[in-house]
């Protein structure tokens, strides 16, 4: 379980998805880093990573962690997104036994944690089958 | 001045579980409910789905048909009888995902079914007020019916999302009236799960005294009849109470039936009538005039009259449409995985 303080510092890239865009190369970094591994620049801008992308790779969690149980099998993707960012997220809402490679897939907001029954509720992205 | 919907949006989860799936269950005769109370189907949403999540994408569709600066929306008003938590404003959430903190307004609204309409007439007040440039009202709810009551076949989840503003307006707020008593049809108590009903008293001297007679002052103060609107919506707690509010009005079918989302959706509670003015605006041309009345049990009914005006056609397909959502790519589940994602299994507590 992530922690109140570590959830609430995530919230520009869980609930916004903020990236760091190099003004020395155009590189965009998620999460926005200090220095561009690229061109070792270390001037960005905020921009908003894509909303839509394909699934470049994806695995089905049938044995989840403890937190995930209730939800499991679920399956867990890189998606690449229009921008060239490739994010690692949930896919949801989708038929696992036909989710394939190169599906277009968008970003939705989602509850993605809770802890337990008291605890706070942790928002973010997962992504679901377009159109 | 001139106040109005600047942008609009909506949200429709895309699982559903059928009327026949419920019925089965419980024993029920499937077919009297489909008629008695005209529904067929029903959104559900998914455990990862809420208040806050459906507020945040309905929000998103609002902005994009907008087109502004998120930073310049001056308050954010969400009505839902299912918030999240208990202790912890929805509002603050879904501000901060759109990009609307920290210059800005926040509380949650609550009032039945009708808390999202008065978070419109609020949201649109303090615009007409000059107290800010735009404000963000928002109806949603995912709301529970006891295992095996009549609001099982109904409770069901959506959100809309309406950006009120006095510039670039799509569908100006020419009228306003609301209706208020207090009538004990409808409740839920604190720690409890599910609400409560009064059975039978719910219709006459409820919904119907409300509906009727804030949409009977909404026309007589705007000096208005059925006959100068293109198209009207009321609050869909089912299938046939809309459509017979509607007819003892004077409103046609054709004019209810565009945003009578009910029979496929199922009652959306905050998010009812705002959903079904969603649904209008999609199709609705520049002169038409909207009727809308909304209804929360407690009670109250708040009434808004719209004038639609040429910028309508601007926005429609920028985001999508509550239609489109509602029939495109549905995900039919049964009554246990049902169970399972509206939390109705007892289970073990957690370790
Ligand atoms: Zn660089």
């Amino acid at each position: 379980m992530i922690g109140s303080a570590r959830y609430w510092r995530e919230i520009p890239q869980r609930y916004r998805y903020e990236a760091g865009k190099c003004t020395g190369c155009d590189k965009i970094f998620f999460p926005p880093r200090n220095v561009c591994s690229k061109c070792r620049g270390q001037e960005f801008e905020t921009v908003t990573l894509a909303k839509n992308g394909e699934v470049e790779a994806f695995t089905i969690i049938r044995v989840a962690p403890s937190g995930f149980q209730d939800e499991s099998p679920y399956a867990v993707g890189v998606i690449r997104l229009e921008d060239g960012v490739k994010v690692t997220a949930q896919i949801t809402d989708c038929d696992l036994e036909k989710l394939a490679i190169g599906d277009q897939v968008s970003r939705e907001f989602r509850l993605v944690q809770q802890d337990g029954e008291s605890g706070i509720l942790c928002y973010g992205y997962k992504f679901v089958p377009r159109g | 001045m001139e106040v109005g919907i600047v942008g609009y949006g909506a949200y429709v989860p895309r699982h559903r579980i059928k009327v026949e799936e419920i019925a089965k269950v419980w024993g029920a005769d499937a077919p009297s409910y489909k008629r008695g109370l005209m529904l067929q189907e029903k959104s559900v949403p998914t455990p990862d789905q809420d208040t806050i999540t459906m507020s945040v994408e309905a929000g998103r569709h609002a902005l994009v048909r907008a087109g502004i600066d998120p930073a310049k929306i001056g308050a954010i008003y969400i009505g839902s009888e299912s918030h999240p938590y208990a202790v912890k404003p929805s509002g603050t959430v879904v501000a901060e995902a759109l990009g609307g903190t920290p210059d800005i307004h926040c509380a949650d609204f609550e009032f039945a079914c009708k808390a999202g309409s008065e978070a419109m007439f609020v949201s649109l007040s303090l615009v007409r007020a000059g107290e800010m440039d735009f404000a963000l009202a928002i109806g949603a709810d995912t709301s529970q019916g006891a295992p095996g009551d009549a609001l099982e076949y109904s409770a069901s989840a959506g959100a809309a999302a309406f950006i009120f503003g006095h510039e670039n307006i799509a569908a100006v707020c020419e009228t306003t009236y609301s209706y208020t008593t207090d009538t004990p049809d409808f409740w839920r108590r604190e720690y409890q799960f599910y609400p409560r009903h009064a059975g039978r008293y719910t219709g006459e001297p409820a919904y119907f005294k409300h509906v009727l007679s804030c949409a009977r002052g909404l026309m007589e103060k705007a000096n208005v009849t059925p006959d100068d609107f293109r198209w009207a919506v009321f609050h869909q707690p089912n299938g046939k109470f809309p459509m017979r509010a509607a007819k003892e009005l004077g409103f046609s079918k054709e004019k209810v039936e565009q945003g009578w989302l009910v029979p496929t959706l199922g009652n959306t509670y905050s998010g009812s009538s705002p959903m079904g003015l969603t649904a209008i605006l999609d199709k609705a041309e520049p002169g038409d005039k909207i009727f809308m009345v909304s209804y929360g049990s407690g009670a109250g009914s708040d009434g808004f009259i719209w004038r639609v005006t040429d910028r309508i056609r601007e926005i429609q397909d920028k985001a999508p449409q509550t239609r489109e959502q509602l029939e495109n790519n549905p995900i039919y589940i049964d009554y246990g995985t049902y169970a399972k994602y509206r939390g109705k299994i007892r289970k073990l507590a957690e370790s």
